[in-house]
Protein backbone atom coordinates (compact mmCIF):
# COMPACT_ATOMS: atom_id res chain seq x y z
CA UNK A 1 0.00 0.00 0.00
CA UNK A 2 2.88 2.18 0.95
CA UNK A 3 4.08 1.76 -2.64
CA UNK A 4 1.57 3.55 -4.20
CA UNK A 5 1.89 6.76 -1.13
CA UNK A 6 4.88 7.51 -3.42
CA UNK A 7 3.30 11.21 -5.20
CA UNK A 8 4.86 10.05 -8.84
CA UNK A 9 3.10 6.76 -8.27
CA UNK A 10 0.24 8.02 -7.40
CA UNK A 11 -0.01 10.83 -9.89
CA UNK A 12 0.38 7.75 -12.60
CA UNK A 13 -2.08 5.30 -11.28
CA UNK A 14 -4.86 7.89 -10.05
CA UNK A 15 -4.86 9.22 -13.53
CA UNK A 16 -5.19 6.06 -14.92
CA UNK A 17 -8.06 4.99 -12.81
CA UNK A 18 -9.87 8.18 -12.78
CA UNK A 19 -11.53 8.52 -15.91
CA UNK A 20 -13.43 4.62 -15.17
CA UNK A 21 -13.86 6.08 -11.53
CA UNK A 22 -16.05 9.22 -12.93
CA UNK A 23 -17.68 6.73 -15.58
CA UNK A 24 -18.74 4.39 -12.85
CA UNK A 25 -19.98 7.00 -10.46
CA UNK A 26 -22.11 8.87 -13.53
CA UNK A 27 -23.41 5.34 -14.63
CA UNK A 28 -24.48 4.51 -10.71
CA UNK A 29 -25.81 7.75 -10.45
CA UNK A 30 -27.94 7.61 -13.49
CA UNK A 31 -29.22 4.02 -11.91
CA UNK A 32 -29.92 5.23 -8.52
CA UNK A 33 -31.62 8.35 -9.53
CA UNK A 34 -34.04 6.68 -12.25
CA UNK A 35 -34.80 3.76 -9.21
CA UNK A 36 -35.36 6.41 -7.05
CA UNK A 37 -37.66 8.54 -9.15
CA UNK A 38 -39.81 5.03 -10.28
CA UNK A 39 -40.12 3.85 -7.00
CA UNK A 40 -43.79 3.88 -5.86
CA UNK A 41 -44.76 6.87 -3.18
CA UNK A 42 -44.41 5.64 0.29
CA UNK A 43 -48.17 4.71 2.33
CA UNK A 44 -47.18 7.25 4.88
CA UNK A 45 -44.36 9.56 3.71
CA UNK A 46 -45.44 9.71 -0.42
CA UNK A 47 -43.17 11.12 -2.99
CA UNK A 48 -40.95 13.27 -0.02
CA UNK A 49 -39.36 9.63 0.51
CA UNK A 50 -37.65 10.23 -2.44
CA UNK A 51 -35.75 12.76 -0.51
CA UNK A 52 -34.67 9.68 1.60
CA UNK A 53 -31.86 8.62 -1.91
CA UNK A 54 -29.92 11.88 -1.11
CA UNK A 55 -30.46 12.43 2.36
CA UNK A 56 -29.25 8.77 3.82
CA UNK A 57 -26.47 8.08 1.34
CA UNK A 58 -25.18 11.77 1.70
CA UNK A 59 -25.12 11.59 6.14
CA UNK A 60 -23.61 7.68 5.14
CA UNK A 61 -20.52 9.21 3.42
CA UNK A 62 -19.94 12.23 5.54
CA UNK A 63 -19.27 10.05 8.81
CA UNK A 64 -17.19 7.86 6.32
CA UNK A 65 -15.31 10.89 5.03
CA UNK A 66 -14.31 11.65 9.07
CA UNK A 67 -13.05 8.23 9.50
CA UNK A 68 -10.88 7.96 6.16
CA UNK A 69 -9.43 11.49 7.34
CA UNK A 70 -8.79 9.94 10.90
CA UNK A 71 -7.32 7.46 9.39
CA UNK A 72 -5.32 9.04 7.25
CA UNK A 73 -4.61 11.61 9.59
CA UNK A 74 -3.25 8.42 11.84
CA UNK A 75 -0.98 7.41 8.99
CA UNK A 76 0.50 10.98 8.35
CA UNK A 77 1.29 11.40 11.84
CA UNK A 78 2.92 8.19 12.21
CA UNK A 79 4.89 7.29 8.62
CA UNK A 80 5.14 11.01 8.31
CA UNK A 81 3.81 10.58 4.71
CA UNK A 82 2.94 13.82 3.09
CA UNK A 83 0.78 11.73 0.70
CA UNK A 84 -1.64 10.69 3.62
CA UNK A 85 -1.50 14.31 4.64
CA UNK A 86 -3.01 15.52 1.40
CA UNK A 87 -5.38 13.00 1.31
CA UNK A 88 -6.66 14.54 5.02
CA UNK A 89 -6.73 17.84 3.87
CA UNK A 90 -8.59 17.43 0.63
CA UNK A 91 -11.11 14.97 1.98
CA UNK A 92 -12.28 17.71 5.16
CA UNK A 93 -14.05 19.65 2.67
CA UNK A 94 -15.72 17.06 0.69
CA UNK A 95 -17.02 15.39 3.97
CA UNK A 96 -18.03 19.33 5.32
CA UNK A 97 -20.09 19.36 1.71
CA UNK A 98 -21.42 15.86 2.60
CA UNK A 99 -22.76 16.82 6.04
CA UNK A 100 -24.43 20.11 4.98
CA UNK A 101 -26.06 18.76 2.44
CA UNK A 102 -27.31 15.66 4.67
CA UNK A 103 -28.78 18.46 6.83
CA UNK A 104 -30.22 20.56 4.46
CA UNK A 105 -32.04 17.48 2.87
CA UNK A 106 -32.76 16.66 5.84
CA UNK A 107 -34.34 19.73 7.26
CA UNK A 108 -36.18 19.85 3.86
CA UNK A 109 -38.11 16.56 4.74
CA UNK A 110 -38.72 17.66 8.30
CA UNK A 111 -40.67 20.43 7.12
CA UNK A 112 -43.63 18.12 5.73
CA UNK A 113 -42.98 15.36 7.79
CA UNK A 114 -42.43 16.92 11.45
CA UNK A 115 -43.97 20.59 10.58
CA UNK A 116 -40.55 22.17 11.25
CA UNK A 117 -37.21 22.54 8.99
CA UNK A 118 -35.07 21.96 12.38
CA UNK A 119 -35.56 19.69 15.78
CA UNK A 120 -32.96 19.35 18.01
CA UNK A 121 -33.24 15.84 17.47
CA UNK A 122 -30.19 13.65 18.78
CA UNK A 123 -28.93 13.10 14.87
CA UNK A 124 -29.44 16.11 13.45
CA UNK A 125 -27.77 18.09 16.40
CA UNK A 126 -24.31 15.46 16.53
CA UNK A 127 -24.90 15.81 12.30
CA UNK A 128 -24.72 20.14 13.24
CA UNK A 129 -21.57 19.62 15.16
CA UNK A 130 -19.90 16.59 12.78
CA UNK A 131 -19.94 19.60 10.80
CA UNK A 132 -18.75 22.61 13.11
CA UNK A 133 -15.90 19.38 13.53
CA UNK A 134 -15.08 19.91 9.82
CA UNK A 135 -15.23 23.74 9.72
CA UNK A 136 -12.76 23.83 12.92
CA UNK A 137 -10.24 21.40 10.86
CA UNK A 138 -10.35 23.14 7.98
CA UNK A 139 -9.84 26.51 9.53
CA UNK A 140 -6.74 25.38 11.42
CA UNK A 141 -5.28 23.82 8.10
CA UNK A 142 -5.82 27.18 6.30
CA UNK A 143 -4.36 29.42 9.50
CA UNK A 144 -1.15 27.26 10.32
CA UNK A 145 1.49 28.44 7.03
CA UNK A 146 4.29 26.27 7.23
CA UNK A 147 2.50 23.15 5.96
CA UNK A 148 4.19 20.23 7.47
CA UNK A 149 3.30 21.97 10.94
CA UNK A 150 -0.41 23.02 9.44
CA UNK A 151 -0.43 18.60 8.44
CA UNK A 152 0.78 17.86 12.52
CA UNK A 153 -1.71 20.30 13.74
CA UNK A 154 -4.66 19.26 11.72
CA UNK A 155 -4.01 15.51 11.79
CA UNK A 156 -4.15 16.10 16.06
CA UNK A 157 -7.47 17.67 15.91
CA UNK A 158 -8.97 15.38 13.63
CA UNK A 159 -7.66 12.03 16.07
CA UNK A 160 -9.27 14.45 19.20
CA UNK A 161 -12.14 15.01 17.24
CA UNK A 162 -12.69 11.01 16.11
CA UNK A 163 -12.28 9.93 20.04
CA UNK A 164 -14.63 12.72 21.29
CA UNK A 165 -17.24 11.46 18.35
CA UNK A 166 -18.72 9.21 20.13
CA UNK A 167 -19.00 10.92 23.52
CA UNK A 168 -20.87 13.55 21.33
CA UNK A 169 -23.16 11.30 19.64
CA UNK A 170 -23.36 10.06 23.07
CA UNK A 171 -24.50 12.88 25.05
CA UNK A 172 -26.61 14.59 22.13
CA UNK A 173 -29.01 11.11 22.40
CA UNK A 174 -28.62 11.39 26.27
CA UNK A 175 -29.40 15.04 25.90
CA UNK A 176 -32.92 14.48 24.02
CA UNK A 177 -34.26 12.03 25.61
CA UNK A 178 -33.90 14.32 28.41
CA UNK A 179 -35.79 17.20 26.93
CA UNK A 180 -38.20 15.47 24.48
CA UNK A 181 -39.35 12.70 23.17
CA UNK A 182 -39.81 13.32 19.59
CA UNK A 183 -37.11 11.15 18.10
CA UNK A 184 -39.71 8.30 18.02
CA UNK A 185 -40.32 9.30 15.00
CA UNK A 186 -36.82 8.73 13.27
CA UNK A 187 -36.49 5.87 14.75
CA UNK A 188 -39.24 3.69 14.34
CA UNK A 189 -40.99 3.64 11.35
CA UNK A 190 -41.99 0.63 9.33
CA UNK A 191 -39.48 -1.59 7.97
CA UNK A 192 -38.11 -0.80 4.34
CA UNK A 193 -39.26 -2.78 2.06
CA UNK A 194 -37.27 -3.61 -1.30
CA UNK A 195 -38.68 -1.32 -3.71
CA UNK A 196 -36.73 1.19 -1.50
CA UNK A 197 -33.91 -0.83 -0.34
CA UNK A 198 -32.53 -1.00 -3.61
CA UNK A 199 -32.42 2.75 -4.84
CA UNK A 200 -30.93 2.94 -1.11
CA UNK A 201 -28.01 0.92 -1.80
CA UNK A 202 -27.42 2.09 -5.25
CA UNK A 203 -27.10 5.59 -4.18
CA UNK A 204 -24.87 4.99 -1.07
CA UNK A 205 -22.36 3.01 -3.65
CA UNK A 206 -22.71 5.84 -6.52
CA UNK A 207 -22.13 9.26 -3.04
CA UNK A 208 -19.05 6.62 -1.91
CA UNK A 209 -17.72 6.68 -5.67
CA UNK A 210 -18.56 10.06 -5.93
CA UNK A 211 -16.54 11.06 -2.77
CA UNK A 212 -13.21 8.83 -3.97
CA UNK A 213 -13.45 10.31 -7.72
CA UNK A 214 -13.66 13.93 -6.29
CA UNK A 215 -11.33 12.86 -3.31
CA UNK A 216 -8.71 12.34 -5.84
CA UNK A 217 -9.37 14.59 -8.07
CA UNK A 218 -8.49 17.29 -5.33
CA UNK A 219 -5.65 15.36 -4.10
CA UNK A 220 -3.57 15.68 -7.91
CA UNK A 221 -4.66 19.27 -8.01
CA UNK A 222 -3.12 19.70 -4.55
CA UNK A 223 0.00 17.85 -5.51
CA UNK A 224 0.33 19.81 -8.99
CA UNK A 225 -0.06 23.29 -7.04
CA UNK A 226 2.78 22.62 -5.36
CA UNK A 227 5.30 21.17 -7.78
CA UNK A 228 4.07 24.40 -9.67
CA UNK A 229 5.20 26.20 -6.39
CA UNK A 230 8.55 24.40 -6.17
CA UNK A 231 9.20 25.54 -9.78
CA UNK A 232 8.12 28.72 -9.35
CA UNK A 233 10.43 29.28 -6.62
CA UNK A 234 13.54 27.51 -8.54
CA UNK A 235 12.33 29.68 -11.61
CA UNK A 236 12.52 33.06 -9.45
CA UNK A 237 16.12 31.63 -7.02
CA UNK B 1 11.20 23.98 44.64
CA UNK B 2 10.56 21.68 41.69
CA UNK B 3 10.40 22.77 38.28
CA UNK B 4 6.74 22.07 37.86
CA UNK B 5 5.75 23.69 41.14
CA UNK B 6 7.27 26.85 39.75
CA UNK B 7 6.16 26.75 36.63
CA UNK B 8 2.50 26.53 38.33
CA UNK B 9 2.88 29.55 40.84
CA UNK B 10 4.16 31.90 37.85
CA UNK B 11 1.94 31.26 35.85
CA UNK B 12 -0.78 31.73 39.00
CA UNK B 13 1.14 35.00 39.55
CA UNK B 14 0.76 36.05 36.01
CA UNK B 15 -2.56 35.82 35.54
CA UNK B 16 -3.67 36.98 38.91
CA UNK B 17 -1.86 40.15 38.81
CA UNK B 18 -2.47 43.48 36.96
CA UNK B 19 -3.15 42.84 33.41
CA UNK B 20 -3.74 39.34 34.15
CA UNK B 21 -6.37 37.23 32.52
CA UNK B 22 -8.46 36.03 35.82
CA UNK B 23 -10.35 39.04 36.56
CA UNK B 24 -11.08 39.89 32.96
CA UNK B 25 -12.64 36.04 33.10
CA UNK B 26 -14.24 36.73 35.83
CA UNK B 27 -16.10 40.05 34.93
CA UNK B 28 -16.95 38.66 31.27
CA UNK B 29 -18.28 35.52 33.35
CA UNK B 30 -20.61 38.00 34.94
CA UNK B 31 -21.51 40.10 32.06
CA UNK B 32 -22.94 37.33 30.42
CA UNK B 33 -24.94 36.46 33.08
CA UNK B 34 -26.44 39.81 33.42
CA UNK B 35 -26.85 40.08 29.57
CA UNK B 36 -29.19 36.96 29.16
CA UNK B 37 -32.20 38.72 31.09
CA UNK B 38 -31.98 41.62 28.64
CA UNK B 39 -32.38 39.11 26.21
CA UNK B 40 -34.73 36.32 27.31
CA UNK B 41 -37.19 38.43 29.34
CA UNK B 42 -36.96 38.59 33.12
CA UNK B 43 -39.80 35.99 34.05
CA UNK B 44 -38.41 33.68 36.75
CA UNK B 45 -40.06 31.13 35.88
CA UNK B 46 -38.33 30.71 32.59
CA UNK B 47 -35.06 32.99 34.25
CA UNK B 48 -35.24 29.55 37.00
CA UNK B 49 -35.06 27.18 34.28
CA UNK B 50 -32.32 28.49 32.24
CA UNK B 51 -30.43 29.70 35.01
CA UNK B 52 -27.80 26.03 34.93
CA UNK B 53 -27.83 26.13 31.36
CA UNK B 54 -26.94 29.85 30.75
CA UNK B 55 -23.88 29.62 33.90
CA UNK B 56 -23.01 27.21 31.85
CA UNK B 57 -22.71 28.32 28.45
CA UNK B 58 -21.23 31.70 30.40
CA UNK B 59 -18.51 29.69 31.72
CA UNK B 60 -17.33 27.52 28.98
CA UNK B 61 -17.01 31.50 26.75
CA UNK B 62 -15.59 33.06 29.85
CA UNK B 63 -12.91 30.03 29.76
CA UNK B 64 -12.48 30.53 26.28
CA UNK B 65 -11.39 34.12 27.20
CA UNK B 66 -8.00 33.47 28.69
CA UNK B 67 -6.85 30.15 26.54
CA UNK B 68 -5.73 31.62 23.76
CA UNK B 69 -2.90 33.51 25.40
CA UNK B 70 -2.25 29.92 27.51
CA UNK B 71 0.92 28.97 25.71
CA UNK B 72 1.23 31.89 23.17
CA UNK B 73 2.59 35.01 25.27
CA UNK B 74 5.39 32.24 26.57
CA UNK B 75 5.73 31.26 22.97
CA UNK B 76 5.97 34.65 21.55
CA UNK B 77 8.78 36.14 24.04
CA UNK B 78 11.07 32.95 23.87
CA UNK B 79 9.92 31.89 27.42
CA UNK B 80 8.58 28.16 26.02
CA UNK B 81 11.71 27.50 24.21
CA UNK B 82 13.87 27.99 27.63
CA UNK B 83 10.70 26.10 29.34
CA UNK B 84 11.53 23.20 26.58
CA UNK B 85 15.43 23.51 27.68
CA UNK B 86 14.28 22.72 31.39
CA UNK B 87 14.14 19.36 33.06
CA UNK B 88 10.72 19.17 32.55
CA UNK B 89 8.70 17.57 30.24
CA UNK B 90 6.20 19.21 27.39
CA UNK B 91 3.42 16.98 29.09
CA UNK B 92 5.16 18.74 32.59
CA UNK B 93 4.45 22.45 31.14
CA UNK B 94 0.69 21.23 29.43
CA UNK B 95 0.03 19.75 32.61
CA UNK B 96 0.87 22.85 34.49
CA UNK B 97 -0.44 25.25 32.56
CA UNK B 98 -3.79 23.75 32.52
CA UNK B 99 -3.54 23.76 35.70
CA UNK B 100 -2.43 26.87 36.30
CA UNK B 101 -5.52 28.20 33.88
CA UNK B 102 -8.21 26.12 35.76
CA UNK B 103 -6.82 27.82 39.19
CA UNK B 104 -7.11 31.48 37.48
CA UNK B 105 -10.48 30.73 35.64
CA UNK B 106 -12.42 27.55 36.35
CA UNK B 107 -12.00 27.54 39.82
CA UNK B 108 -12.91 31.09 40.45
CA UNK B 109 -15.57 30.84 37.99
CA UNK B 110 -17.24 28.31 40.20
CA UNK B 111 -17.03 30.07 43.68
CA UNK B 112 -18.32 33.17 42.01
CA UNK B 113 -21.74 31.46 40.36
CA UNK B 114 -23.85 30.76 43.34
CA UNK B 115 -24.09 34.39 43.17
CA UNK B 116 -25.06 34.89 39.60
CA UNK B 117 -27.39 31.86 40.16
CA UNK B 118 -29.30 34.04 42.94
CA UNK B 119 -29.47 36.31 40.07
CA UNK B 120 -30.78 33.96 38.06
CA UNK B 121 -33.29 33.39 40.09
CA UNK B 122 -32.17 28.97 40.99
CA UNK B 123 -33.76 27.16 43.18
CA UNK B 124 -31.81 26.69 46.54
CA UNK B 125 -31.69 22.84 45.89
CA UNK B 126 -30.21 23.23 42.87
CA UNK B 127 -26.74 25.36 44.54
CA UNK B 128 -25.26 22.24 45.34
CA UNK B 129 -25.72 20.53 41.74
CA UNK B 130 -24.46 23.88 40.11
CA UNK B 131 -21.17 24.00 41.95
CA UNK B 132 -20.64 20.21 42.11
CA UNK B 133 -20.88 20.29 38.24
CA UNK B 134 -18.75 23.40 38.06
CA UNK B 135 -15.72 22.35 39.98
CA UNK B 136 -15.86 18.50 38.35
CA UNK B 137 -16.14 20.08 34.49
CA UNK B 138 -14.39 23.40 34.36
CA UNK B 139 -10.91 21.43 34.31
CA UNK B 140 -12.30 19.62 31.45
CA UNK B 141 -12.62 22.91 29.44
CA UNK B 142 -9.22 23.44 30.80
CA UNK B 143 -8.12 20.60 29.46
CA UNK B 144 -9.65 20.62 26.20
CA UNK B 145 -9.10 24.40 25.91
CA UNK B 146 -5.73 23.44 26.65
CA UNK B 147 -4.94 21.32 23.70
CA UNK B 148 -6.84 23.58 20.99
CA UNK B 149 -4.34 26.76 22.73
CA UNK B 150 -1.34 24.50 21.87
CA UNK B 151 -2.57 23.19 18.89
CA UNK B 152 -3.16 27.16 17.57
CA UNK B 153 0.33 28.36 19.46
CA UNK B 154 1.79 30.04 16.31
CA UNK B 155 -1.58 30.95 14.59
CA UNK B 156 -1.82 34.95 14.76
CA UNK B 157 -4.92 35.02 15.30
CA UNK B 158 -5.28 31.99 16.95
CA UNK B 159 -7.69 33.56 19.71
CA UNK B 160 -10.73 33.26 16.82
CA UNK B 161 -10.01 30.33 15.62
CA UNK B 162 -10.11 28.83 19.47
CA UNK B 163 -13.79 28.73 20.08
CA UNK B 164 -14.65 26.89 16.63
CA UNK B 165 -12.07 24.26 17.96
CA UNK B 166 -12.97 23.73 21.26
CA UNK B 167 -16.47 24.23 21.39
CA UNK B 168 -17.64 21.06 19.24
CA UNK B 169 -15.32 18.88 21.56
CA UNK B 170 -16.99 20.52 24.81
CA UNK B 171 -20.42 19.73 23.81
CA UNK B 172 -20.39 17.15 26.73
CA UNK B 173 -19.81 19.22 29.62
CA UNK B 174 -22.06 21.61 28.52
CA UNK B 175 -24.98 18.69 28.04
CA UNK B 176 -23.90 16.67 31.21
CA UNK B 177 -23.23 20.18 33.60
CA UNK B 178 -26.57 21.80 33.12
CA UNK B 179 -27.91 18.82 32.66
CA UNK B 180 -27.18 17.60 36.26
CA UNK B 181 -28.15 20.97 37.82
CA UNK B 182 -31.98 20.44 35.94
CA UNK B 183 -32.35 17.04 37.18
CA UNK B 184 -31.68 18.29 40.59
CA UNK B 185 -34.52 20.66 40.16
CA UNK B 186 -36.85 18.20 38.85
CA UNK B 187 -35.88 15.64 41.69
CA UNK B 188 -34.77 13.22 39.09
CA UNK B 189 -31.36 10.97 39.22
CA UNK B 190 -30.07 10.80 35.69
CA UNK B 191 -26.76 10.30 36.17
CA UNK B 192 -25.20 13.27 34.30
CA UNK B 193 -22.96 14.59 37.03
CA UNK B 194 -21.04 10.98 36.80
CA UNK B 195 -21.10 11.70 33.16
CA UNK B 196 -19.62 15.12 33.51
CA UNK B 197 -17.21 13.20 36.30
CA UNK B 198 -16.21 10.72 33.65
CA UNK B 199 -15.62 12.35 30.42
CA UNK B 200 -13.67 15.42 33.02
CA UNK B 201 -11.41 12.44 34.04
CA UNK B 202 -10.85 11.05 30.95
CA UNK B 203 -9.95 15.13 29.09
CA UNK B 204 -7.97 15.78 32.31
CA UNK B 205 -5.34 12.71 32.32
CA UNK B 206 -5.16 12.46 28.08
CA UNK B 207 -5.13 16.45 27.31
CA UNK B 208 -1.33 17.16 28.59
CA UNK B 209 -0.05 14.46 26.04
CA UNK B 210 -2.49 15.68 23.47
CA UNK B 211 -0.82 18.94 24.32
CA UNK B 212 2.35 18.40 24.29
CA UNK B 213 2.35 16.52 20.76
CA UNK B 214 0.99 20.00 19.68
CA UNK B 215 4.06 21.45 21.52
CA UNK B 216 6.57 19.53 19.78
CA UNK B 217 5.26 19.91 16.54
CA UNK B 218 5.12 23.87 16.92
CA UNK B 219 8.37 24.19 18.14
CA UNK B 220 10.58 21.80 16.10
CA UNK B 221 11.84 22.93 12.80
Amino acid sequence: MFGYANPKRFMELSGRILPWLGAATALLFAIGLYLSFTAPPDYQQGDTVRIMFIHVPAAWVAMMAYGFMALASLIGLINRHPLADVAAKQAAPLGALFTALALITGSLWGRPMWGTYWVWDGRLTSFLLLLFLYLGYIALWNAIENEVRAAKAAAIFALVGVVNLPIIEFSVQWWTTLHQGESILLKGGPLISAVFLWPLFTMAIAYTLLFFTLLIVRMRTEILERRARTLALGASA
Amino acid sequence: MSAFAALLARDVRLATRAGGSAVLALAFFAAVVTLVPFGIGSETGLLTRVAGGVLWVAAVLANLLALDRLFQADYEDGSLDLLALSPLSFEGIAAAKIMAHWLTTGLPLTILSPILALLLNLPQRGYVALVVSLLIGTPAISAIGGVAAALTLSVRRGGLLLPLLVLPLLTPVVIFGAGAVLAKLDGIDNGAIWFLAAFSVAAVALAPFVAAAALRLNLSE
